[in-house]
């Protein structure tokens, strides 16, 4: 069974547009101009039991309505939508039992309430059973390490610990799927790590299967066995990570470093039969750009250098980051 | 967890089906006796409270008792059952009155309703019990000890049968589940209009004019008074003030009892249908 089947999924919305300037504030009263925004365009997405999906997008690529339609809160415009076997806005009260959500940038606990508190009114609202909700919860706590933080109101805790919490009350009734919208936004790196432990522990323990958007791709480096990358509501890539490198990255660099100054010249000249290009960093310091992915390039590359005095050798591979970026603002052209 | 299966032959063990209705419910009261005990930690806000509502009544007392000069009944009321009325009226209507439209105009403005539209609830039956909650806490820290107060200070004549009190509190909790189908309308045009402060501050001045809280329906013209019979204000404050006063007779307060209950249900359709409406064209602010 397909945790999220989706096909063609569209939605569009309609604003209307203010006119400039008094006299066209008076017209607006009269007649308005509509524009349709299509913020999801036709996307195609099939989400297997315990898969961990990673869906990756520039600001405004329509990452957040997908996962509102996902969720059940927007209705979508067009297009055939089943999660967990249900149509999520229409049979919605019954459907929001069987996910979990957790939006980084809005809180779900109850402002004035202790953490327990809100844990214990969800544990109320999800109808789980005192037995069940012990057991499960006391690990789910043990895992986040938050057990000190319980009886703390919501108001009083640090970014980092209300996330944690976030988490947590996600869980209260084990939802076999999560939605995580930009979890890890504005945490530091040990928080960082410690939510992706979980989600991991979560996925192994329970086989949760889990979608996060991200704006941090290592989020989806640590977690994401498969990325779905879309732009202007469109997806553009929809497959795992190290095929995604491949096919968009680009040449691999070596950066030497000298213990003299050595002109370029002479180091092109040395390698003119491998194809390789230099660049001079610096006297010191040049960079070759290996043309060729052949693993033994780098040996023979390195083979010619014996004759000088070499301090230093950094092989740099293209950056998932990098990759993203340059895709983010080629757009459709290379997809 | 999973959710229980259902049976569609519970009505036939009414001790099981009596189970499942409190495990149903059960989640909705909770949120009664959470926003009780919020509204009891930050109880301070209401002493002054009771101060404001004292003067507001005080201020009534002294206006119609200088309009009853010479004259022994307005509007079929008596002065002693005048002041009642007023500070019977004011006393339930911190009972009933609540803010239920302006928290979520406030979510929905936020798009704080997202994080409500993933919960396995309806969210406004859940606005509905956090309103209730607040309204039992001003009952209880609030209108009884007022009531108490205004009642050694003004000569005011309260009913001693029980049955009419039993008959107020019922008409109480109408008049309050008629207020509230009134700001959930109000605060689901949020949906709508995105902006309605305006809409809200109009229902609040129509409620506490037509309701006949500031005066009751009685002393209203006669064709005013049949438009407002018709319309489901009367039945938030005249009608259940009008039954502690003594007033009426038996029949009057039943008949005043089944035009809430009307009311109640009736207002149920256009609140469904405005929700319905907005579910389908939501659109989520800020992302």
């Amino acid at each position: 069974m397909y945790r999220i089947e989706a096909r063609n999924l569209t939605k569009t919305f309609k604003t209307h547009k203010s006119r400039p300037g008094l006299l066209g504030a008076l017209r607006d009263l009269f007649t308005r101009q509509y524009t349709t925004i299509t913020a999801v365009n036709g996307i195609d997405l099939l989400v297997e039991e315990g898969e961990m999906v990673g869906y990756i997008g520039a600001n405004g690529a329509g990452k957040s309505t997908t996962i509102k339609m996902l969720t059940g809160i927007l209705m979508p415009t067009a297009g055939f939508l089943r999660v967990n076997g249900m149509d999520p806005h229409r049979e919605r009260e019954r459907f929001v039992r069987t996910i979990g959500v957790v939006f980084g940038q809005r809180s779900q606990l109850w402002w004035d309430l202790a953490v327990q508190e809100s844990f214990r009114l969800l544990q109320h609202v999800y109808r789980v059973p005192d037995d069940v909700y012990r057991r499960h919860m006391g690990y789910v706590i043990e895992v986040l390490d938050i057990g000190d933080l319980l009886d703390r109101p919501v108001r009083k805790l640090s970014l980092g610990q209300r996330m944690r919490c976030e988490l947590a009350a996600a869980f209260v009734h084990n939802p076999p799927l999560l939605f995580l919208d930009e979890p890890t936004i504005g945490l530091d790196v040990l928080i960082k790590m410690k939510v992706r432990e979980f989600l991991r522990e979560m996925n192994r323990t329970y086989g949760t299967t889990i979608l996060l958007t991200t704006h941090d791709l290592s989020d989806i480096e640590a977690l994401c066995s498969r990325v779905v990358m879309l732009d202007k509501g469109r997806i553009l890539y929809d497959g795992s990570l190290e095929e995604l490198r491949r096919r968009w990255a680009e040449e691999k660099r070596v950066v030497v470093e000298f213990a003299r100054p050595v002109p370029v010249e002479d180091l092109n000249r040395h390698t003119a039969d491998l194809p390789v290009t230099w660049e001079q960093e610096h006297p010191y310091r040049s960079r070759a750009v290996l043309h060729q992915g052949d693993g033994a390039l780098v040996s023979s590359l390195l083979a010619r250098l014996q004759t000088y005095p070499v301090t230093d050798v950094r092989v740099e591979e293209t950056s998932t980051e990098e990759i993203v970026s340059r895709i983010y603002a080629e757009g459709m052209a290379r997809a | 967890m999973r959710s229980p299966e259902r049976n569609p032959w519970w009505w036939c063990r009414p001790a099981a089906g009596l189970a499942r209705m409190w495990t149903a419910l059960r989640p909705y009261v909770e949120w009664v006796r959470l926003r009780f005990l919020l509204m009891l930690a930050y109880r301070v806000n209401y002493y002054s409270g009771i101060a404001v509502y004292t003067i507001n009544i005080g201020a009534y007392y002294f206006l119609w008792k200088a309009l009853y000069q010479g004259e022994t009944t307005l509007g079929g009321l008596t002065a002693t059952q005048m002041t009642t009325y007023v500070a019977v009226a004011w006393m339930a209507r911190s009972f009933y009155f609540n803010n239920v439209d302006r928290e979520m105009a406030q979510e929905i403005r936020e798009g704080r309703v997202a994080v409500e539209l993933i919960r396995p609830y309806n969210y406004l039956v859940v606005k509905a019990m956090q309103a209730l909650g607040e309204g039992l806490f001003r009952l209880c820290f609030f209108s009884v000890p007022g009531m108490v107060l205004v009642s050694f200070l003004l000569p005011v004549d309260l009913p001693e049968s029980p049955h009419t009190w039993g008959l107020f509190a019922l008409s109480l909790l109408l008049s309050f589940v008629i207020n509230t189908q009134l700001n959930l309308l109000t605060g689901l045009m949020a949906f709508f209009l995105l902006n309605n402060e305006g809409l809200m501050y109009a229902k609040r001045v129509v409620v506490d004019l037509f309701s006949g809280l500031i005066l009751p329906l009685s002393l209203f013209p006669e064709w005013a008074r049949a438009i407002l019979v018709l319309l489901p204000f009367q039945a938030i404050s005249y009608l259940p003030t009008m039954i502690v006063t003594g007033a009426w007779t038996t029949a009057q307060i039943e008949q005043a009892l089944l035009v809430q209950l009307v009311w109640s249900l009736l207002l149920v359709v256009p609140i469904r249908a405005l929700w319905v409406l907005a579910r389908r064209k939501l659109v989520v602010q800020g992302g």
